[in-house]
C-alpha cells in the first residue's frame, strides 16, 4: 500500500500517497461518514424476562429482577428474573428429569434437534445480531458476520456428531456425563452459549447454563428458539443471575459437569468447587497473547491482523493479541503504520454499520480499562490514541497503543480485557519465542512472517493453544479452541470439544 | 543375570538368615557375607539421600524388616522438581520414535533383572512367588505398549480441521509440562509403571512419589531407567511419607499436572484445592473407586491411551491459503 523503505519511519505529511491517510500523529479522520444505523425495530424486547427453566418461562422465586443495560446509551433494555438458589436447584432438577430420557432418544432424532435449532438461528440471525449488539456493545457488523453465523455453524457442526458418536472414538463407548453447569462471559455471549450447549446436548446431556448477568438477552432469545424447535423440555435450561448462582451451579453435587469460560480468578475458584468430586470440568480461561511481526512478514497484511487481534470486539476477547512483538529493525515502521491505521478506526453507535469499536460492556469494565491504561502511562510506557471523537453517552474508550513498554509492565502482564495494544520489541526469534512464553497465561498467539520454516518452528515453541500464523482471531465449530497452562484445560469445538462432553467407557 | 535371582535385596535377608542356620548346622566353611542394597532417592539422574538425612524402615507384608529407605524432604521434593523442569523441554523435543525407542528399551533392562523384581515385588507386596511373576512380565508388557503409541498418539488424536473459510488448520498433542505423579500405594511397580509410561510416552517430564509402604521396587525401577537412555531428570523418584510431600507436589507453581491416583483418600481434597491455584491439571480416581481394589494385571483397564492424553495439551495452528 505504501511505498516506505524498512526501516524508516512514516511521518504524517500532505504530500504523501493518497493510499496512506498520514494520520499517524493522531488527527481525526478528515472527513464525515454518514450514519448507517442498522434498524433495531427487527427485535422485540420485552420489558420483563423470566428464567427458562422446563420449557418454560419462569418467574424468579421471589420475583426479583435485575436490569440489563445498553452500554452504548447506559438505558435498560430489560428486566431479567434474578435467580436464587433454589431455581438452580429447580433447573436441575428439571435438567435430570430430562436427561435420561434425552440420552436414550436415537442419535439421528437428537441431530434432527440441533439442526432444526441452527436453521433456526439462521433464519433469526438479523434478530439475533441487533440484540447481541444491543447488550454487548458490540459492533453490528462483528455480531451479523461473526458471532452470529458462528453460533448457527456450532450447531450444525455437533448436530452431525449426536448419531456418529460411535465412530468419534476409536475402541471406546461415549456415553454422555449427564447434567452439565455452564457458566458464560459477557464478551460473545450467543457464541459461548453455543460452544456449550451444542456439544454437550448432541452427546446426550441435559445443561443448565447461567449467562453473565450483563449480557443475558441473546441467551433468553434463545429459549424462545429452543421452544420453536420442540426441543424437549429440560434438555436446556437458562437461569440468570449475579455471579453467586454460578458458583452454587459450579458446586452443586446434582450435576456431573461443569464448564467454564472466563476469568482466570474466577476459574480458580470453579476448580476448587469441584475438587475432590468425580465432576468433569474445563476452563477457559484469561490470556495474554503475543502477537509476533518479524522483520520479513508481510506488513500490510500484519497491520490489519494486528488491529483485527486487539481492537476486535473492543479488545474483550480472551485470546486477543494484546502484546505485539516486532521485530527491532521494522518497529519504527510499522508503529508508524499502526498509528495510521488506529486513526481511521470509527468508535461509536454499535448498531452503525460501519463502526470498528463498539462500547465497552460494563462501567466496571471501563474503569478497569482506564486504570490499567493510567498504570501504564505511570510506568513510563508511550501513550497513543487516536483523536477520533467519542459519543457523549454510553462507556467507550478510545484503541490505544503503547510503545516503549516493559515486560514489567502491568499492561504487558495482566489481562486489560479492552482495546488496549502494548508494543514490544525482540531481536532474535529466540527472545521473541522467551518473551512470549514468559506468562502464566497460554491461550494464542500470532506469527507474521512470509518463511514458512520459521512459522512451523515458532508455532511449535508458542505455549499457546491456538497459534495463528499470517492471521489471527479466526475461529470455527471444526477447529479447537483452548488455553495452555493458566488459560484452562479442555478444548472447545471440534472432536476434541466432543471429548468434553463424553465418558468413554470399553465397548 | 536369571540366575543370579538371588541378589534381590529384600528376599536377601530372610535367605542370609536361613543359610546362616544351616551353615551353623553343618559346621560348613563360613558363609559370604552378602552385599546389601542402600535404597536412594533418583533425582537427575543420580542417586542422592535424602538433604534431610531422614530414612523410614519399610517392612514386609509380615512386618518383618526390609530396608530403610530415605525419608524425601519437602527441599528434595522442590529440587526434583527444578531438574525436571530443566529436562522437560529436552525430552519433549525428542522425536516420537526416539521417545518410543527409550521406552521400549526400559522393557530390555528389565527383563534381564526380572528375577530381581520378582523377588522384590514378592516381598513388597507380600505375595507369592508366581503372583510376584506375573506382575513383573506385565510391567515389562506395559512399557512396550506404552512405547508403541509414542508416534501413534499425534495421529491418533490430532485432527486437520475442515473450517468453512481458506485456511489450513491442524491440531497436534503435545506434552504439558511436568507432571507430578502420587504412584498407586499397593501396586508397588505395575500400578507405577501403569502411571508412569503414558505420562513420559506424551513426552512429560515426571517427579513421582513412590508407594510410602512399598516403595523399594520403585527404586530397583530408578535403577533400570538410569542405564536406558531415560535422560537425566526426566523421571525423578523421590521415597517418603504421604502427608509431607502430596501437598508440596500439588501446590508446586512449577508443576503443571498432577496424577493423584495413589493420594490417600484424606489427601486428595487438600491437594486438588492447591492445584486449582494454578489451574493444574488433575487426574484422580473416581471417588467411587478404591485404590488397593484396582485389578492392575487387567490390561483392558490399565493400558489406555485416555491415560496418555490426560497429560497431553492440543495445539490448534492457522494458517491462511491463497494469500
Amino acid at each position: 500500500m505504501t511505498t516506505e523503505t524498512p526501516g524508516r519511519a512514516l511521518t504524517p505529511s500532505a504530500g504523501r500517497a493518497p493510499s496512506s491517510w498520514g494520520l499517524g500523529d493522531g488527527q481525526a479522520i478528515p472527513w464525515e461518514y454518514a450514519p448507517a444505523p442498522e434498524a433495531r425495530d427487527i427485535v422485540r424486547i420485552k420489558d420483563r424476562y423470566g428464567l427458562f427453566i422446563g420449557g418454560r418461562e419462569v418467574p424468579a422465586t421471589g420475583g426479583e429482577t435485575f436490569l440489563t443495560v445498553d452500554p452504548s446509551t447506559e438505558e435498560p433494555l430489560a428486566a431479567v428474573a434474578k435467580a436464587v438458589p433454589a431455581d438452580v436447584d429447580r433447573a436441575i432438577r428439571s435438567a435430570r428429569r430430562a436427561q435420561r430420557r434425552w440420552a436414550s432418544l436415537a442419535g439421528k432424532e437428537r441431530a434432527k434437534y440441533l439442526f432444526r435449532i441452527a436453521r433456526i438461528l439462521q433464519e433469526r440471525s438479523r434478530e439475533f445480531a441487533v440484540l447481541e449488539s444491543m447488550d454487548t456493545g458490540k459492533p453490528i457488523k462483528e455480531s451479523r458476520d461473526v458471532d452470529i453465523p458462528l453460533v448457527a455453524a456450532h450447531f450444525w457442526y455437533y448436530a452431525g456428531w449426536a448419531d456418529k458418536l460411535e465412530y468419534a472414538f476409536p475402541g471406546r463407548v461415549a456415553r454422555p456425563l449427564g447434567v452439565a453447569g455452564q457458566i458464560i462471559p459477557w464478551n460473545f455471549p450467543l457464541l459461548m452459549l453455543a460452544w456449550k450447549i451444542a456439544p454437550a446436548i448432541a452427546a446426550g446431556n441435559t445443561v443448565v447454563l447461567k449467562p453473565a448477568s450483563t449480557t443475558p438477552l441473546t441467551a433468553l432469545l434463545f429459549a424462545d428458539v429452543c421452544r420453536q424447535a420442540d426441543l424437549p423440555p429440560g434438555v436446556v435450561n437458562i437461569v440468570t443471575g449475579p455471579g453467586s448462582i454460578g458458583a452454587h451451579l459450579a458446586s452443586h453435587p446434582r450435576i456431573d459437569k461443569v464448564a467454564f469460560t472466563g476469568s482466570t480468578e474466577v476459574g480458580r475458584t470453579i476448580q476448587r468447587a469441584v475438587a475432590g468430586t468425580d465432576k468433569a470440568l474445563t476452563l477457559e480461561l484469561g490470556g495474554k497473547a503475543a502477537n509476533i511481526v518479524f522483520e520479513d512478514a508481510a506488513l500490510d497484511q500484519a497491520v490489519e491482523g494486528i488491529v483485527n487481534g486487539i481492537y476486535f470486539n473492543q479488545g474483550e476477547v480472551c485470546c486477543a493479541g494484546s502484546r505485539l512483538l516486532v521485530q527491532e529493525s521494522i518497529a519504527d515502521l510499522l508503529v508508524a503504520k499502526l498509528k495510521d491505521r488506529l486513526s481511521t478506526l470509527r468508535v461509536g453507535d454499535p448498531l452503525d454499520k460501519n463502526t470498528d469499536v463498539g462500547a465497552i460492556n460494563s462501567k466496571q469494565q471501563l474503569e478497569r480499562i482506564t486504570e490499567l491504561v493510567q498504570s501504564g502511562v505511570d510506568e513510563g510506557a508511550e501513550l497513543f490514541q487516536p483523536a477520533c471523537e467519542l459519543p457523549d453517552r454510553g462507556w467507550f474508550f478510545r484503541p490505544t497503543m503503547f510503545t516503549n513498554v516493559a515486560l514489567s509492565h502491568r499492561i504487558a502482564r495482566e489481562e486489560i480485557f479492552g482495546p488496549v495494544l502494548s508494543v514490544l520489541t525482540f531481536r532474535t526469534p529466540d527472545e521473541a519465542v522467551e518473551t512470549a512464553n514468559n506468562t502464566a497465561y497460554g491461550l494464542s498467539a500470532g506469527i507474521w512472517t512470509e518463511k514458512g520454516s520459521r512459522i512451523l518452528d515458532m508455532a511449535r515453541r508458542m505455549k499457546a493453544g491456538v497459534v495463528w500464523a499470517n492471521t489471527f482471531n479466526k475461529f470455527d465449530p471444526t477447529s479447537p479452541f483452548g488455553g495452555y497452562k493458566e488459560s484452562g484445560f479442555g478444548r472447545e469445538g471440534g472432536l476434541h470439544g466432543l471429548l468434553a462432553y463424553v465418558r468413554l467407557e470399553d465397548r | 543375570m536369571p540366575s543370579r535371582a538371588r541378589s534381590a535385596a529384600p528376599a536377601r535377608a530372610a535367605a542370609s538368615r536361613a543359610v546362616a542356620r544351616d551353615a551353623q548346622a553343618d559346621a560348613a566353611p563360613a558363609p559370604r557375607i552378602e552385599v546389601r542394597k542402600t535404597y536412594k532417592l533418583y533425582v537427575g539422574g543420580q542417586f542422592p539421600r535424602s538433604e534431610s538425612g531422614r530414612s523410614y524402615l519399610i517392612r514386609d507384608a509380615d512386618g518383618a524388616a526390609l530396608a530403610n529407605a530415605c525419608r524425601a524432604s519437602r527441599k528434595d521434593l522442590r529440587d526434583a522438581v527444578r531438574v525436571a523442569r530443566k529436562a522437560a523441554d529436552g525430552w519433549a523435543d525428542r522425536t516420537a520414535m526416539n521417545r518410543g525407542q527409550i521406552l521400549y528399551r526400559v522393557a530390555e533392562l528389565m527383563e534381564g533383572r526380572r528375577d530381581q523384581f520378582v523377588a522384590e515385588v514378592a516381598a513388597a507386596e507380600g505375595c507369592p512367588t508366581d503372583r510376584a511373576a506375573s506382575l513383573v512380565d506385565r510391567s515389562i508388557d506395559r512399557w512396550v505398549w506404552y512405547a508403541g503409541w509414542a508416534d501413534k498418539i499425534a495421529q491418533v488424536l490430532g485432527s486437520s480441521n475442515p473450517v468453512a473459510a481458506p485456511y489450513f488448520d491442524f491440531t497436534i498433542p503435545e506434552p504439558t509440562g511436568l507432571i507430578g505423579i502420587v504412584a498407586p500405594e499397593t501396586s508397588s511397580l505395575l500400578g507405577l509403571v501403569s502411571r508412569l509410561a503414558p505420562v513420559l510416552v506424551g513426552g512429560n517430564a515426571t517427579v513421582v512419589l513412590a508407594s510410602e509402604t512399598r516403595p523399594l521396587p520403585a527404586i530397583t525401577l530408578t535403577e533400570v531407567l538410569a542405564t536406558s537412555d531415560v535422560p537425566a531428570g526426566v523421571v525423578n523418584v523421590l521415597t517418603g511419607l504421604r502427608r509431607e510431600l502430596v501437598p508440596v507436589l500439588a501446590s508446586h507453581g512449577d508443576v503443571d499436572g498432577i496424577d493423584l491416583w495413589g493420594a490417600p483418600d484424606e489427601l486428595v481434597v487438600e491437594a486438588e484445592l492447591a492445584a486449582a491455584e494454578t489451574i493444574k491439571r488433575v487426574a484422580h480416581r473416581r471417588t467411587t473407586q478404591r485404590e488397593a481394589r484396582f485389578d492392575w494385571l487387567d490390561d483392558r483397564a490399565a493400558e489406555r491411551p485416555e491415560w496418555i492424553a490426560t497429560f497431553l495439551e492440543m495445539k490448534t495452528v492457522w494458517h491462511p491459503i491463497g494469500v
